[in-house]
C-alpha cells in the first residue's frame, strides 16, 4: 500500500501525546509519592468530603488473606499465652479490658506504600499480657498467631518492649472494627502492617523465630519502618 | 436521495479487528475494575472478603487481557490495525479547531475519539507496569516503590471519568449514540456519518460498498 499523501496541515500529535503521557506517568514512579503527600494525601479536602468506606477513609486498606474474615464472639474468644512461660494463660475479652489501658496515637504504614496519620489506638501493654504468663530464661521470641488461619508473626522480645507495643482493642474512639482485627490486634508503629498481627487469639513464646506469613513469601522479619523491605 | 429510514444506507466503519481490540480491552477493563475495587474500597472489601481469590481473578484477567490482545494482533488483520494506528497519530487543522470547540468536519474518528485512543493506550502500558510492579515488589523488595501503588490509583480515578464521559457518548447521549453501532454490528448509517464524520464519508471509506 503506497503511503499516502500527506496533508500538510497534519501532525503527528498522537505519538507525541502516547510518548509524552507514557514518560509523565513512568517517571512518576519516582515522584508520585512524595507531590500525593505533599498535597495532604489522603486526608485532602476532596477524599475526606466522600462518605468512609467508599473510598480507603482515612487511608485504611483492608487487607487479609483468607477467604472470610474471623468473626468475634465476646463469649467464647480467649487470648492465650503459651510455650516458654511459667504460666500459660488465657484472657477473656473482659480480663484483658480489665488490665491497665494505655493509648496512644500513632502513624500506621504500610508496606506496599500508604500511610495513615494520627491513629488513635487503646488498649494493653504487649508487656503487662507477657509478664503475667512469665516468659522463662531462654524465651527469645514472641509469634503472634492470627484467627486469620494461616497468618502469624514474629517479634523479638527486646522489640516488643518498646513503649508503643500495644494489643489494641480501640481503634479512634470506637471498639476495633472487625476488619482491623477484632477484638484484639497487634500494635508495632516502628514497623510496617505486616507484622501488626491483626484478629490476635494465640501468643506463643519460642526460643527462635520461624518465619511468619509475609517472611515466607521473602519480607524482612525485622520490618523497620523506612529500614527494610528495600524501603 | 429521498431514502426512508428503513432503506438506511450503511457504510462500514470498524473492521472485525478493531472490534475485537475495542471489547477484549473492554471486557477486561470492566473486569479489572470489579475486582480492583474490591481490593481497594474498604466496604467492598469486606463485603467480598475472598481477597486472595479476588485478588488471583485480577492478575488473571490482567494476564488474559495482554495474551488476548498478542493474539489478535497476531491473527488480526493487521493492516487494518497500522491504519488505525496512524489515523489517530495524525491531528489536521480541523482536528484542533474541533479541539478548541469549533465547529470543525471530522474524519472517520473525530479529535476527542482519537485523544481518548492515545490516553487510553498510554493508560494501558501504565497499569500493566505498575501492576507488574505491585506483583514482583511482593516477590522481591528491589521492585517495591512508595509511588507504585499511587499510580496505579490515579489511573483508576482518572480512567474512570473517561469510561463515564465515553458510556455516555456512546449509550445515553442521542446525538452520538448511534456510533455504538459501529463498535457493535460494524457499521453505521451513511447521514448520521454525515454529520459527525463529513470528511470520512466525503473521502469515500476504502472498504466502502456504500456509493452515491
Amino acid at each position: 500500500m503506497a503511503p499516502e499523501p500527506e496533508d500538510p496541515g497534519t501532525r503527528t500529535y498522537g505519538r507525541r501525546a502516547f510518548v509524552a503521557l507514557s514518560i509523565v506517568g513512568l517517571s512518576s514512579l519516582a515522584w508520585a509519592r512524595p507531590v500525593w503527600d505533599a498535597l495532604g494525601g489522603v486526608s485532602s479536602p476532596l477524599t475526606s468530603a466522600l462518605p468512609a468506606g467508599i473510598v480507603p477513609s482515612g487511608g485504611w486498606r483492608i487487607y487479609t488473606v483468607a477467604s472470610s474474615m474471623p468473626t468475634f464472639d465476646p463469649k467464647t474468644w480467649r487470648l492465650r499465652v503459651e510455650g516458654l512461660v511459667d504460666t500459660p494463660s488465657s484472657f477473656t475479652y473482659d480480663e484483658l479490658r480489665s488490665l491497665p489501658r494505655t493509648e496512644q496515637v500513632s502513624t500506621f504504614h504500610c508496606v506496599t506504600g500508604w500511610t495513615v496519620e494520627d491513629v488513635q489506638w487503646a488498649g494493653v501493654r504487649l508487656l503487662d499480657v507477657l509478664d503475667a504468663a512469665g516468659p522463662r530464661e531462654e524465651a527469645e521470641v514472641l509469634a503472634f498467631e492470627s484467627a486469620e488461619k494461616p497468618y502469624v508473626d514474629t517479634l523479638t522480645l527486646e522489640q516488643a518492649q518498646l513503649d508503643d507495643v500495644l494489643l489494641a482493642y480501640e481503634l479512634d474512639g470506637t471498639a476495633l472494627p472487625r476488619e482491623h482485627g477484632a477484638p484484639v490486634r497487634l500494635v508495632i508503629p516502628e514497623m510496617y502492617g505486616y507484622k501488626n498481627v491483626k484478629w490476635v487469639e494465640r501468643i506463643v513464646v519460642t526460643a527462635s523465630a520461624a518465619p511468619g506469613y509475609w517472611e515466607q513469601r521473602g519480607y524482612d522479619t525485622d520490618a523497620w519502618v523506612g529500614g527494610s523491605n528495600g524501603l | 436521495m429521498g431514502r426512508t429510514d428503513s432503506e438506511a444506507v450503511y457504510l462500514p466503519r470498524f473492521t472485525r479487528t478493531e472490534r475485537a481490540v475495542h471489547w477484549i480491552h473492554a471486557s477486561a477493563f470492566f473486569l479489572l475494575l470489579a475486582t480492583g475495587l474490591v481490593l481497594y474500597v474498604p466496604a467492598l472489601s469486606q463485603a467480598v472478603a475472598r481477597r486472595p481469590q479476588v485478588k488471583e481473578l485480577h492478575l488473571l484477567t490482567a494476564f488474559a487481557w495482554i495474551v488476548a490482545l498478542g493474539l489478535v494482533i497476531a491473527l488480526g488483520d493487521r493492516r487494518s490495525l497500522r491504519a488505525t494506528v496512524s489515523e489517530i497519530d495524525r491531528f489536521d487543522a480541523d482536528d484542533l479547531r474541533w479541539l478548541r470547540g469549533k465547529k470543525a468536519p471530522q474524519g472517520r474518528l473525530n479529535a476527542g475519539q482519537k485523544l481518548n485512543a492515545v490516553l487510553t493506550s498510554s493508560f494501558a502500558l501504565l497499569f500493566a507496569v505498575t501492576g507488574l510492579l505491585l506483583w514482583l515488589g511482593e516477590r522481591d523488595t528491589r521492585f517495591r516503590l512508595g509511588s507504585t501503588i499511587v499510580l496505579h490509583d490515579a489511573l483508576m480515578y482518572v480512567s474512570l471519568a473517561v469510561l463515564f464521559g465515553h458510556i455516555y457518548l456512546a449509550v445515553v447521549n442521542p446525538r452520538t449514540r448511534h456510533s455504538l453501532r459501529g463498535m457493535t454490528r460494524g457499521d453505521v448509517r451513511r447521514d448520521w456519518a454525515l454529520e459527525h464524520h463529513a470528511k470520512w464519508v466525503e473521502a469515500g471509506s476504502p472498504h466502502s460498498s456504500a456509493r452515491q
